[in-house]
């Protein structure tokens, strides 16, 4: 599925025209991420995070892999496993530390692929199923590094698997059969280490097949762009190879420059030292946090203190934690604007950004201790985290009035350079 | 009906938070939390400079081989190193045959077994041996020390904040409560058998200063061991312990950046070469 004028794959070398003919897999790689998929000319940068999350997960998968060669998934032997892969075996410390930031790397390059989708209105019509299945990635993101930070058995790793799944504990009448079978016992032991090891290394690979999906999906309609107008003819779209797969490169390189300096000068500055100290049952750590990339989540979570009524204060906290992250499956039908580009809403421009402060004041509420004033602050903010999605973006598609809208995507691009009434030539 | 719900969803979640906020708000502001004397007088870790910090820091094997030497002095009698072993100090610039009469010399012996009769008996240390523990267990370790276990120290320097620094500053931050800190908080005084640290997290540890003495070791370089230098060496020695492979991984990030500038800056002119003639 594709334009009509998108270029067809015509394999000149006998051989590939004989591997066409029985299994046309070049021929599915060139409509796909080749010349023969036409994109939008005026993509910015901030359209290159989804092939900078596709690398993160390529590096995880390979690092991952190696790990798993050296690792014990086995309590007593875990985290002594994981000194020896730092210590003794040849390039582990490099495969273990771009593991271990490669998974915050991951959540920031599919982070700002988030936002760029909220600020773009990439969730609208005809797109609703690339956003849906995005978010259905994020989760098994989400799972997949909860159980990856398990592994290593420190501190950190047993306290925050034993609050994360006491979450489930709070689920009236069957909470706590729920998270004794959830561990496998009624504490994270052996079975629960072992079953995180097992699912951590599934879970990549069905995140890899629903990128599948999620690209398939894009490639219906094709990839929006940030004027939010169709595409409307040839002279709209460029080949994706060269010319996105060219700047997709030097993204490639700025984010891996970026990937080296934290992992080679600075391996443990998004870590927890107490992951360094071997789980201990008997004694709990000061402050329990999970990784940086789970602190919004974390801090909807602890901002209910009080209980509402029957419903006990820590049940509010993860229904409203779990809602906070559901209700996006629902964006492509709250935000009824017509008009898709935060750049013609000046009214959701506005709340746009006071939703990232917001986000980010959580995510710093949800890394400090659980004292006040961090408690209060996060109270507001999740406040406001609620009533953007499920009250305020409603409102402002209904009563904002947006601005005129360029014509085309090549009229917009010839406006930005000054050349008003020019002839519209095809961008190849 | 999507959005009618989703206004009653966000109207409960956001309302009962601005409630919960409000009644906390006047508790804060009728009742103000009370100040605790770890919060007021509980310090950051001083500033040490180190050879290894920086993106081109690197160890000094002298001050790791002092450091070693207060380990093996002191620290030693009563805290384990488990995930190091003898062969590892090499790195440290000893050879092959000191390595070995080191291991073979060391105070504590490796339980094994007796070749001969099959029980449990110690020997003398190999280099291949990771460093022996100095009690046989936790329990033995905390009957020996007021009911405190001494921590293993392999990964001390990366198991706390800024670890070099706070091993440095908790060696030498031994002294008595502060006056001021007896007349606000009364009953913080340091019960017997503790030892007040205002580098330490609650103010008061079970360990007792065991730097205390300028020459409690001497070191065969010359130094001056004074309680300042054996701290730095000790907390230099521990940082090795905890990341013996900083060198590598420094050197090979400053390899890695190389070619990573110069490749993004390949790609990034066959990025413009390509998109030349065509407006974006």
């Amino acid at each position: 599925m594709s334009f009509p004028w998108a270029q067809h794959y015509t394999p000149k070398a006998p051989l590939m025209q004989w591997i066409d003919q029985r299994l046309p897999l070049p021929r599915l790689v060139y409509n796909a991420v080749g010349a023969g998929y036409p994109v939008p000319r005026n993509l910015n940068y901030f359209w290159n995070f989804g092939v900078l999350s596709g690398l993160a997960l390529m590096i995880q998968i390979v690092t991952g892999i190696i790990m798993a060669m050296h690792y014990g998934a086995n309590e007593l032997v875990a985290f002594s496993s994981i000194e020896h892969t730092m210590r003794d075996v040849n390039g582990g410390w490099l495969m273990r530390y771009a593991h271990a930031n490669g998974a915050s790397f991951f959540f920031i390059v599919v982070y700002l692929h988030i936002f760029r989708g909220l600020y773009f209105s990439s969730y609208k019509a005809p797109r609703e199923m690339v956003w849906l299945l995005g978010l259905v990635i994020f989760l098994l993101m989400m799972a997949t590094a909860f159980m990856g930070y398990v592994l290593p058995w420190g501190q950190m790793s047993y306290w925050g698997a034993k609050v994360i799944t006491g979450l489930f504990g709070a689920i009236p009448l069957v909470g706590e059969p729920i998270q004794t079978w959830l561990l496998g016992g009624f504490a994270p032991g052996n079975a629960a280490l072992n079953r995180f090891f097992s699912l951590h290394y599934l879970l990549p690979f069905v995140i890899a097949g629903v990128i599948i999906l999620h690209i398939w999906a894009l490639h219906i309609p094709g990839s929006s762009n940030p004027t939010g107008v169709e595409v409307k003819g040839p002279q709209d779209t460029v080949p994706f190879h060269p010319y996105y797969t060219a700047k997709d490169g030097f993204g490639a390189g700025v984010f891996l420059i970026l990937f080296a300096i934290l992992l080679y000068f600075a391996p443990n500055f998004l870590g927890h030292p107490d992951n360094y100290i071997e789980a201990n049952p008997l004694s709990t750590p000061a402050h329990i946090v999970p990784e940086w990339y789970f602190w919004p989540f974390y801090a909807i979570l602890r901002a209910f203190t009080f209980d509402f009524f029957f419903i006990p204060a820590k049940l509010l906290g993860v229904l409203a934690m779990f809602a906070s992250i559901l209700l996006l499956f629902f964006l492509p039908w709250l935000d009824t604007s017509p008009v898709r580009s935060g750049n013609y809403r000046p009214v959701f421009k506005k709340f746009f950004w006071i939703l990232v402060a917001d986000v980010l004041v959580l995510g710093y509420c949800g890394g400090a201790p659980a004292a006040e004033p961090f408690v209060m602050i996060s109270q507001v903010a999740a406040a406001y985290y609620f009533a953007h999605f499920l009250i305020i973006l409603p409102l402002i598609a209904m009563f904002e009035k947006p601005l005129p809208l360029p014509g085309s995507i090549t009229e917009a691009v010839l406006a930005k350079h000054g050349e008003h009434g020019a002839a519209v030539v095809p961008a190849e | 009906m999507v959005r009618i719900g989703a206004f009653f969803v966000g109207l409960f979640f956001s309302g009962w938070l601005l409630v919960t906020f409000l009644v906390g708000a006047v508790s804060f502001v009728s009742e103000p939390p009370a100040p605790t004397a770890e919060h007021e007088f509980h310090l950051h870790p001083k500033e040490v400079s180190y050879s290894f910090n920086g993106p081109l820091g690197h160890y000094d094997k002298a001050q790791l081989q002092r450091g070693f030497q207060v380990f093996k002095e002191v620290c030693s009698a009563c805290h384990s190193l488990k995930f190091v072993a003898f062969r590892d100090l090499e790195a440290l610039g000893y050879n092959e045959a000191e390595v070995k009469a080191i291991a073979k010399n060391w105070a504590i012996k490796t339980p094994d077994v007796d070749p001969k009769t099959g029980e449990m008996a110690g020997r003398a240390p190999v280099p291949s041996d990771h460093f022996p523990k100095p009690f046989a267990n936790n329990v033995a370790a905390a009957a020996a020390n007021n009911n405190a276990i001494p921590p293993d120290l392999s990964l001390m320097t990366k198991a706390r904040h800024d670890g070099s620094a706070y091993v440095y500053s908790l060696l030498t931050g031994f002294q008595d409560q502060p006056a001021e800190l007896l007349k606000e908080f009364p009953d913080a005084k340091t019960p017997t058998g503790l030892h007040y640290n205002p580098y330490f997290a609650n103010l008061n540890l079970a360990m007792a200063p065991p730097l205390t003495a300028e020459g409690q070791v001497t070191y065969g370089d010359g130094t001056k061991p004074t309680v300042d230098q054996m701290a730095k060496d000790v907390s230099a020695f521990l940082t090795w312990t905890a990341e013996p492979k900083l060198e590598n991984r420094k050197r090979a990030g400053v390899a890695a950046l190389f070619f990573l500038l110069i490749a993004t800056g390949l790609a990034y002119m066959s990025y413009r070469n390509i998109w030349a003639n065509t407006k974006h």
